[in-house]
């Protein structure tokens, strides 16, 4: 086992904010991709389109 | 496939989708084996184990400065090309850098209290990390509460260059003013000033968050070209109602 010596709290605290934080920000970015994939595939389902894809063109 | 055809957001989507589980996969890889030199690398002979705060709090430092960077380059690419995909690579930046810089800020807290006695002192380089965060939190609320991105870009793109200005304050702030933080380690003439032993696992724990940088960025890049098209849907959807 790896010691940590006396202040083992703010080192363990320093990694779990870390991994925390990018859960978080990798939980956030994975949740709105699964959203507008949803959105966007309701939109398509009812024959909406974008302008760029009447014309032929490929713009976002 | 040409450089200026990733310019094309359908392409560059394409280019993401083939992409990002290849960049996912290094970062996993290069993080476990980050972490395992990590756990290998001696104590400090001042620090102690509290070195071990160091594996995260610089490279989060530096990616929370090159944040910033991805979008003063972004907002040349929105003022001089007005090309919407700068627009777009800079908001999807903004929350990334701002969880670095966050990162950076309560790491330094936790690493100071052991090391200098408090969490916090408003010595220049801290001080400067701090607005750089603020500078983030400021950018994330234009990009969030304007409706129409073609009006917050121009505008986004002016505070990024603006916020530029704090970078290279921060990077000489330790230089420049007398400060409780230590002056550079790593990045200085002269070569660095940290032992192999323990420079080796930082220097892959910050390729680790540096890869991790660029796959969130990319996957944030995709999501916010989708939402942009969501957009332009609903609105041909309410021309047409």
């Amino acid at each position: 086992m790896m010691s940590l010596g006396p202040h083992a709290d703010f080192i363990v605290a320093s990694y779990a904010v870390t991994a925390l934080v990018v859960v978080a920000l990798i939980g956030w970015i994975a949740t709105d991709y699964k959203a507008q994939r949803r959105v966007l595939a309701d939109l398509e389902q009812r024959g909406v389109t974008r302008r760029s894809q009447r014309s032929g063109g490929d713009a976002a | 496939m040409a450089v200026i055809d990733l310019a094309n957001p359908t392409r560059f989507l394409s280019l993401v989708d083939r992409v990002l589980p290849w960049l996912a996969a290094a970062t996993a890889l290069v993080f476990a084996y980050g972490l395992y030199r990590v756990m290998g690398a001696p104590d400090d002979y001042q620090q102690g184990a509290t070195v071990k705060i160091m594996f995260l709090h610089v490279p989060a430092a530096w990616l929370g400065m090159m944040g910033w960077g991805v979008m003063t380059l972004a907002a040349l690419g929105t003022l001089v090309w007005r090309h919407p995909l700068a627009d777009v690579a800079g908001k999807a930046a903004a929350p990334i850098g701002a969880a670095f810089t966050f990162i950076c800020l309560i790491t330094g807290s936790l690493w100071g209290r052991p090391m200098w006695g408090t969490y916090w002192v408003w010595d220049a380089r801290l001080t400067s990390v701090l607005v750089l965060f603020l500078l983030y939190l400021g950018m994330l609320a234009l990009y969030w509460t304007a409706e129409d991105p073609n009006r917050s870009a121009r505008a986004a793109a002016i505070l990024a260059l603006v916020g530029a200005i704090n970078i290279p304050i921060i990077k000489f702030s330790v230089e420049w003013w007398n400060t409780l933080h230590q002056p550079a380690s790593v990045m200085r003439l002269g070569g660095a000033a940290i032992d192999n032993s323990i420079l080796v696992p930082l220097l892959i724990m910050a390729l680790a968050f540096t890869l991790l940088f660029f796959t969130l960025h990319f996957a944030a890049m995709r999501n916010e070209i989708l939402r942009r098209r969501v957009r332009s849907m609903r609105m041909t959807q309410a021309r047409s109602a």
